[in-house]
């Protein structure tokens, strides 16, 4: 139990997804103007992360690991090539069913994500995970507590950050770092608090 | 229509897809610790995203619209398993150390939006063009970061020292921040500043104003 608290608390603070690794910049930087909005996609973020890393680590494990083809007849086959193009098929099936069933169950919610919803299959932060994951090798319990972990992670990060960004709406700021440049500083001196989390390990 | 010249440099200056468009800042800034990884990943960025503009120009008017994310998602991928795969076979070292950052260039934005914004509307010329102008903005600005990072953080340059620090019994004190998250978010973010007091009409306007004091004549 503790090691998965252990991965829990790495994937939310130390190694943050957006923070250290930068990682769903594009979503980060763009939509985190309003505290709703960026609270609204972090939750999106968060369900479609601890979805995609496990069955990603199952469809690795399962079918495309050197051997793992075995139960199927073919022990000497090696299909981890072709890995990139299945995570980010089945990143992109997975939102659309998300998309689909959040319409028919749940209309609230599918109406407050809106445009995000489909836009998260091209966000950065759900493949890299998925590949992290890989990297790592971890077992299938691993690979829930890390995607959820990552989740967290990143919607922490950007709601701080559309904090600080409904502030800064209200100060003065010189010209040319209007907007963007000031965006990306503030995106630092958040980055660096985290860093201050770097010794916890439990 | 836009004449090849506009097409190939406007991206570089002008419309650069980091500094205006806010596009494929996700995988890039990890990697620019060093410069050759940074090169690596900057030549990987470029054949990738000509090659996929051009694709996805070629098949544009036979791909139904409703199912073009996915069609463009096939090409994308492909082109990066092949990337990555001739990385691991060339230079494995420099893939190691790139890890995760190959595979991401799927979802790096510059790719994506180029595809969907320029390449699903011009021809296969044009769109290739427009690709390999914008990755070089790209690499522009990547290479900018590493060029600081690099030297200021570690003393050396491709690997090479160019300022002899202290553990090797020169003078200079390397600057660890310059190795961690932050800086790279600094870094880009007074270059947005450098670019845009060069290019005024790149400010942004304010979203908020004071309003005038009403009563100005009291504070007279």
């Amino acid at each position: 139990m503790e090691h998965y608290l252990g991965i829990f608390v790495r994937a939310v603070f130390v190694e943050n997804m957006a923070l250290a690794f930068f990682l769903g910049m594009c979503t980060f930087i763009a939509i985190s103007k309003k505290i709703s909005t960026a609270f609204g996609l972090g939750i999106a973020v968060i369900a479609v992360l601890a979805i995609t890393v496990p069955v990603n680590n199952l469809i690795f494990n399962l079918l495309l690991r050197d051997g793992a083809l075995a139960w199927a007849g073919f022990p000497d086959v090696d299909l981890s090539f072709l890995g990139l193009i299945s995570y980010i098929g089945v990143i992109a099936a997975i939102v659309q069913i998300l998309e689909m069933v959040l319409d028919r169950y749940v209309p609230a919610l599918y109406n407050a994500l809106g445009v995000f919803l489909p836009l998260i299959t091209v966000n950065c932060a759900i493949l890299g995970a998925s590949l992290m994951m890989i990297d790592q090798d971890q077992t299938f319990g691993e690979s829930v507590v890390f995607g959820l972990g990552a989740g967290v992670g990143w919607a922490l990060a950007i709601t701080a950050l559309a904090g600080v960004r409904e502030k800064l709406k209200y100060s003065d700021v010189p010209d040319g770092l209007r907007g963007l440049g000031i965006t990306f500083i503030s995106v630092g001196l958040i980055s660096m608090c985290f860093m201050s989390f770097g010794g916890i390990d439990i | 229509m836009a004449s090849q010249k506009e097409v190939l440099i406007d991206p570089i200056f002008n419309n650069n897809p980091i500094a205006l468009q806010v596009l494929g800042i996700c995988s890039a800034l990890a990697v620019t610790i060093s410069m050759s990884t940074t090169l690596v990943m900057c030549i990987a960025v470029i054949f990738v995203t000509t090659m996929s503009n051009l694709a996805v120009s070629l098949v544009r008017n036979r791909v139904p619209t409703n199912i073009r994310i996915i069609v463009q998602m096939t090409i994308i991928s492909s082109l990066v398993i092949i990337v990555d795969q001739v990385l691991q076979a060339v230079a494995y070292d420099i893939s190691k150390s790139l890890s995760v950052f190959v595979g991401l260039i799927i979802t790096n934005c510059i790719v994506m939006g180029r595809a969907e914004a320029f390449a699903m509307q011009n021809g296969p010329w044009l769109s290739a063009l427009d690709g390999f102008g914008n990755a070089v903005g790209y690499s522009v600005i990547l290479i900018g970061v590493a060029l600081i990072r690099e030297p200021l953080g570690s003393g050396t340059l491709m690997g090479f020292e160019i300022i002899p620090t202290v553990a090797n019994g020169g003078w200079y004190v390397p600057n660890g921040l310059l190795l961690l998250a932050p800086s790279a978010f600094f870094i880009i973010g007074l270059f947005i500043w450098a670019i845009r007091a060069w290019k005024t009409d790149q400010v942004e306007a304010p979203e908020y104003e004071i309003a005038p004091n009403g009563q100005y004549k009291e504070a007279i």
